[in-house]
């Protein structure tokens, strides 16, 4: 089986094996156009790799696991997770390694390359997959290369790829991939150019910076850019860019450096050099026939064109393609994105809900309070907004580091990475340290446990009520932030008397075992590498921990404007009686400015005619969160008073886990959510404390009830409900 | 939640289009005994199967009527271990008689007109499965229980 081929054997009928990129390269090189030499690796290298090895039925289960639209992306992230560590783990079979192997040693001989995706229909004129499979640069060695191959096939199921593939109504069972094996160019220039501009078609662009083009692919570096008209060639506009990166080829991989000074003030193209690449880009439209998208690099006075692809019909924004893109962020970009978080975001967000603590709903008139209502309703739309705008994409920082741990030291568990974000200093963490340390004043105080179950409220120990105020003063009451607020101590006391009860609960790691792991990470690296990958670790961390702190932050302004739309109501119950609590913010303002205003009334649901069976959940399938495997009574969350109500040894059963409702998470057994992913606030913290953890279970909070008997498989996925324990 | 609501429809069409399934019984010393009988379902709490009496089935079924019958879709295929769907009905056989069989064979030889005479034969037994429960497994390990209402 042949599964490579030079560019100059590619024929006609090659064009499915190579993909469009690599045939239009083969093509561009048997015109003489200046193209880099490469060697192509067939779709059938793929399906032999797939095939040969079983990962073909592995990945479908994956994608399988639900149909597709029960997915959050989330879920996607994660099942994208675990198929490219399969592929990371997953050798190559005996003989098409050794066939690879020989091809690639014969064409390269230890020169560095890039190695690029291909995928068979992957760039066509109504569709581009331009940037959502990978391109791997400055890859030297025949294992390195080998290695990198793989994982351009396994960008073929990046949660970014699956999502726009899902979106065209491609069927990916039978997606394929082939692979460019690129001599490196390491130009001083480099860009793209579009011989027809997106938006005017009598224009063409041209974008460059200096050093290597991956920072403009990828966005971290800004490009210079000129806007020429096709006709004459002349250059209608020059917009410099404020020229302060670059990037260039590393010992293998590619750095961001500062550009020296002397760069800094000189565009990266001159004119002349404007009109090569707008010729070239013209002579390459002309060849292909058609409006050409093409990346280049110039080294020492010469041009080369690294690959080029027709231009989408609809241009860039005709599809979602810009918005799965932003799935993929690099350092650079997500490191200004956390300084803006916690440089900006996150004080203007805590100085608003301090601000708002400041203001008591109740000393308020009538129209004082529905004004306060809207003020705080508009602040919670505000920072709802802000939270994915920028909150969000910042835990992207996860991924990045997961990549970089998985890439290092390729570990049985895809999550194991997770680990090592662990012990941050999380909000949530410092609640549950102090509600254990009050819980152990009352095991410890049988004298202090009786007087609270009596009812008493302080007075028995001084340092307990001193941690009751300051829990008050830090968290606020229990559950703000959920469905609405708690007043008074009566729920937390009852919680600390149940956790009082139990014995208590550890974190799973100590500082120092997480030093360790820490030490074991970097020790991958030499050089500027493990500086490097102490930045993308030091990333990750940060955004662990904002995905959590941000919630607390957001769950108090919640919390606000639930507390004076809880007064509002307090005070409509006088006129409106039982009416008053089902009213929104929006509808308790309107009422407390106008008295004669009364609500719509109920709709009426209809019944249907009954089946013919009755069906029951007895096991489902949905993420596997943190790992073990628990059992117990299942407590489900359907209201805010249901989460107090837990118990030591309970299998907590619930829509979504936000970090409001953490506290309880210690005297879970196990956990269950509806919501999937791996990075979503129940995982996170069922991994802090070691608890089995099952996430994307579709309606889990209606198909179990409070007390059956549930077991959870954190391995696996997979919650077996045995009913209830009398039926 | 949307693969429950149509489950139902699944497991209707999967018994109707396929035409064996496993029967397991109960022998001697509560050994297990399995193997293939052809199949035809009466709407979602009962199934019809046919069995000659000189045979260990018929045996075990006299001396205990509790049967577990599995029937699934699948090719043969590594893609099974995603796409098939498997049910396996619990419950207990009873063997037909007088008009009750007159009117089973009538909807059996419906489904396989080319076994009639087998099971009009007088040594050819007509057993009609109660079904108390249905297990049923989609994508290798999501399983929902279906009772059938009387």
């Amino acid at each position: 089986m042949n599964v490579t081929l030079p560019l100059d054997r590619v024929e006609p009928r090659d064009r499915e094996r190579v993909g469009g990129k690599g045939y239009a390269l083969a093509r561009m090189a048997r015109q003489g156009l200046p193209v880099p030499a490469a060697l192509l690796i067939t779709a059938e290298a793929y399906r032999h790799y797939i095939r040969g090895t079983g990962i073909g039925e592995a990945i479908a289960l994956e994608i399988n696991r639900k149909i597709a639209g029960e997915m959050r992306w989330e879920e996607m992230w994660d099942a994208a997770l675990r198929i490219r560590n399969l592929f990371l783990r997953t050798p190559l079979p005996g003989g098409l390694r050794d066939g690879l192997a020989r091809a690639i040693e014969e064409s390269f001989r230890g020169v560095a390359v890039v190695v690029r995706s291909s995928a068979p229909g992957e760039d066509s004129a109504t569709a581009s997959f331009a940037g959502l499979h990978e391109s791997f640069v400055n890859v030297r060695g025949t294992e390195a290369i080998l290695d990198h191959i793989r994982l351009v096939w396994a960008s073929l199921w990046s949660d970014a790829a699956l999502l726009y593939r899902r979106e065209l109504g491609l069927d990916i069972a039978t997606s394929t991939m082939a692979v460019i094996v690129q001599e490196i160019v390491a130009g001083d220039r480099s860009g793209v150019a579009f011989s027809v501009s997106p938006g005017e078609p009598s224009r063409s662009v041209i974008e460059a910076v200096h050093g290597l083009n991956q920072g403009l692919v990828d966005g971290s570096v800004e490009p210079d850019r000129w806007v020429l008209d096709r006709s004459s060639g002349r250059i209608l506009t020059h917009r410099p860019a404020t020229r302060e990166k670059a990037v260039y080829a590393a010992d293998s991989g590619v750095d961001v450096r500062p550009l020296p000074a002397a760069l800094a003030g000189t565009p990266p193209l001159a004119p002349e050099e404007v009109h090569l690449v707008f010729r070239t880009v013209l002579d390459v439209e002309q060849f292909f026939g058609s409006p050409q998208d093409m990346e280049w690099t110039i080294r020492s006075g010469s041009l080369y064109i690294l690959q080029a692809r027709p231009v989408t019909a609809g241009g860039p924004d005709g599809d979602q393609r810009a918005w799965y893109l932003t799935l993929r962020r690099s350092l650079e970009n997500l490191k200004a994105l956390r300084q803006e978080v916690e440089g900006r975001w996150i004080p203007a967000m805590t100085s608003d809900a301090r601000a708002l603590a400041g203001v008591d709903p109740a000393a308020l008139s009538d129209e004082g309070l529905a004004a306060e209502i809207e003020r705080r309703r508009s602040l919670l739309d505000k920072w709802t907004g802000v939270y994915y705008a920028h909150f969000i994409p910042l835990a992207h920082g996860i991924r990045l580091f997961g990549q970089a741990y998985n890439d290092a030291l390729r570990p049985a568990d895809p999550y194991e990475f997770m680990d090592l974000l662990g012990g941050t200093e999380m909000i949530s963490l410092e609640r549950n340290r102090l509600l254990a340390r009050m819980a152990g004043r009352i095991r410890e105080n049988p004298q202090l446990a009786q007087s609270l179950r009596q009812g008493a409220r302080a007075g028995v120990d001084g340092a307990f009520d001193a941690d009751v105020e300051t829990f008050s003063r830090t968290f606020g009451d229990l559950g703000c932030g959920t469905d609405r607020c708690f007043s008074g101590h009566d729920a937390l006391f009852g919680l600390l008397l149940r956790m009082a009860e139990a014995p208590p609960v550890r974190e799973r790691f100590d500082a120092g075992e997480i030093e360790a792991r820490r030490e074991a990470f970097l020790s991958c690296f030499a050089g500027e590498a493990r500086q490097r990958a102490a930045e993308i670790l030091d990333l990750g961390r940060a955004s662990y921990r904002l995905r959590d702190n941000d919630n607390i932050h957001l769950g108090k302004i919640e919390g606000a404007l639930l507390a004076a739309v809880d007064e509002g109501k307090r005070r409509l119950g006088r006129t409106l009686g039982g009416a008053a609590s089902a009213l929104s913010a929006e509808e308790t303002a309107r009422a407390l400015r106008d008295p004669a205003w009364r609500p719509q009334g109920a709709i009426p649901q209809r019944e249907g005619k009954g089946p013919d069976s009755a069906l029951r959940a007895r096991q489902l399938r949905g993420q596997p969160a943190g790992p073990g495997v628990a059992r117990g009574p299942a407590r489900v969350i359907t209201g805010p008073g249901d989460l107090l109500e837990i118990r030591a040894g309970e299998i907590l059963v619930c829509d979504a886990i936000d970090p409001n409702m953490t506290f309880a998470v210690p005297l879970a057994a196990g956990i269950v959510e509806r919501r999937g992913g791996m990075l979503i606030h129940g995982a996170i913290i069922a991994r802090e404390y070691g608890i089995p953890c099952v996430t994307g279970i579709p309606g889990a909070a209606e198909l179990i009830r409070t007390g059956d008997r549930v077991s959870v498989d954190g391995w696996l996925g997979i919650v077996t409900i045995e009913g209830q324990p009398s039926l | 939640m949307e693969e429950m609501e149509n489950l139902r429809n699944r497991l209707d069409a999967m018994l109707r289009s396929q035409r064996l399934a496993v029967l397991s019984t109960t022998g001697a010393g509560g050994a297990p005994y399995g193997n293939l009988v052809s199949f035809a379902p009466l709407g979602a709490g009962r199934l019809l199967f046919a069995t000659t009496r000189e045979t260990r089935k018929y045996e075990n079924l006299r001396a205990d009527a509790r049967v577990a019958l599995l029937v699934d879709n699948r090719r043969g295929v590594e893609a099974d271990f995603h796409e098939a769907l498997a049910a396996t009905a619990l419950g207990r056989a009873v063997e037909l008689t007088g008009k009750d069989r007159e009117e089973g064979i009538a909807v059996y030889i419906t489904k396989f007109p080319f076994l009639e005479e087998f099971v009009r034969a007088p040594s050819c037994a007509l057993f009609r499965v109660e079904v108390e429960r249905w297990i049923v497994v989609t994508r290798f390990q999501n399983v929902i229980e279906v009772t059938p209402l009387p």
